[in-house]
């Protein structure tokens, strides 16, 4: 059974959602063939098809903080099999892109500052840059030696590039990043 | 055959291989691949995560770029190649996008570059009979699970390559050079993409399900054309075996690699001894079998 509080944020969710994602929430009937192939759901504690009938049902910013929400992998399974043709990983990616917005709680394993790392990276080198990357992650996380018993062998095999990359247009990349901080400023 | 190449940034580190491969074939093959100058991140599941009209504008920094060589532009890694398609359709099918967009390049680019993967290359430009041709080894009945990942199948609307349920690009190639394709149910399956370092524990999970059902087919080797699912399949090996105290030594190689062996290329050219789990059986089933 699926119980949510009405509150004040709620309109503006399923109605930010739907803006965000070009997606009608009033479309889907329940038939869960999103569940069924998302390779996550069984390891979450929510599954898309209740995400998607939560926000229909007008559930507020609380939904933002729901495990599935950073555990999807984008794989769009759901998307690709949903019979009402609903993008189901858009709205998954609407309610990231909310997350980051309204401030949720931080997820475990924080794939935003994931994210956020790979990102800075490339906006820095063009490219991005996997060491850079990790260690950034890493060193957010407080887990520096977390999951790194492979690297030696990585890098002795030349499975990963120390140096960071070179020859990409830093230019224009600047640009696009710049130009995607002050439009998001405006609307601000 | 002329194409602009977008190696993506994995080309240049944890999928070198891939890009080595890739660019050993083409040249076997007559395939002419230029690299666009300057060519940068298509911004991967990050950039989508994050924004909507960065995940566009990245790409179309790189398909812009092509529109002004005039060719149509080949992508080998799965990840990029999603990218820079579902950019094209953001951009044909949005106005505000695209004037975004021109925003943040400072120039309009209309998404008509034509995207194309290496694989559809490889099937339809070049064809399998001149493929086969070409060969100067035999696979040797090596049996092949091929293993497609999502994001060269999905969106399906967008991307339009192959069947989304049960495609065969691979299996098709895997079969002209004398491999047997294996029939396995995980051909679509995600390997955890870009939770490799954030949620390892989901991607162990979910990497150990498609080598479980590799294995059950009889797979000697699982063929990969997308540098996430190549490294989390092949490096996660040792941490399922530790965890699980089972013994998975599958080798993950790239569809170029084996094309590249049937094609006589070395296999220090291929980047064959970077795999995590060595490809040695492999490699001893191909070379015994030498036409040369």
């Amino acid at each position: 059974m699926i119980t949510i509080k009405k509150n004040t944020t709620s309109r503006a969710l399923k109605d930010a959602v739907e803006l965000l994602s070009g997606v009608d929430l009033s479309v889907c009937f329940q038939c869960k063939k999103c569940s069924s192939g998302c390779p996550v759901a069984k390891l979450a504690r929510t599954r898309p098809s209740e995400i998607m009938r939560r926000l229909h049902l007008g559930a507020g910013n609380e939904l933002l903080a729901s495990d599935l929400v950073w555990m999807c992998v984008s794989c769009e399974t759901c998307s690709a099999r949903c019979p009402m043709g609903i993008d189901v990983a858009a709205v998954m990616d609407a309610l990231r892109r909310l997350a980051l917005e309204r401030g949720a709680p931080k997820p475990e394993g924080n794939v935003p500052l994931f994210n956020r790392a790979f990102l800075k990276t490339v906006e820095t080198f063009g490219r991005s840059y996997e060491i850079g990357m990790i260690t950034a992650y890493k060193l957010g996380t407080g887990k520096l030696m977390n999951d790194t018993e492979k690297f030696p062998a990585m890098l002795k095999k030349g499975k990963i590039a120390l140096l960071p990359p070179r020859g990409g247009d830093r230019k224009t990349v600047k640009r696009i990043f710049r130009k995607i901080k002050e439009s998001k400023g405006a609307k601000a | 055959m002329k194409y602009a190449y977008y190696p993506g940034c994995s080309a240049e580190s944890t999928a070198h291989d891939m890009n080595q491969s890739t660019l050993a074939v083409a040249r076997a093959l007559g395939i002419e691949l230029h690299e666009p100058k300057g060519w940068t991140c298509c911004g991967a599941t990050a950039g989508h995560q994050t924004d909507r009209l960065l995940a566009v504008s990245l790409p179309a920094a790189n398909l812009s770029k092509v529109q002004d060589m005039k060719l149509d532009m080949v992508v080998n890694c799965a990840a990029c190649y999603n990218r820079m398609k579902v950019a094209n359709h953001e951009i044909s099918s949005h106005p505000t996008i695209r004037q975004g967009v021109r925003e943040a390049l400072d120039r309009d680019y209309d998404g008509s570059v034509k995207v194309r993967h290496l694989i559809e290359v490889l099937l339809e430009d070049v064809g399998l009979p001149a493929i086969t041709k070409s060969l100067k080894r035999s696979l040797n009945g090596l049996k092949v699970a091929c293993y497609y990942g999502c994001l060269l199948v999905r969106p399906p609307g967008v991307l339009k390559f192959d069947d989304p349920e049960n495609p065969k690009s691979l299996d098709r190639l895997v079969t002209a050079m004398g491999g047997q394709s294996l029939d396995w149910p995980c051909k679509v399956e995600c390997c955890g993409g870009g939770l490799s370092l954030t949620r390892t524990d989901v991607v162990v999970h979910l990497t150990e399900g498609i080598l479980e059902m590799a294995c059950a087919a009889g797979a000697d080797c699982i063929a990969v054309s997308c540098p996430m699912c190549q490294v989390n399949l092949d490096l996660r090996q040792q941490d399922i075996n530790k965890q699980t105290g089972k013994n998975y030594q599958v080798p993950v190689v790239y569809i170029t690699q084996l094309l590249g062996l049937c094609l006589g290329i070395g296999t220090g050219e291929l980047g064959f001894s970077k795999l995590m789990v060595p490809a040695s059986s492999v490699l001893k089933k191909v070379e015994a079998n030498s036409h040369e």
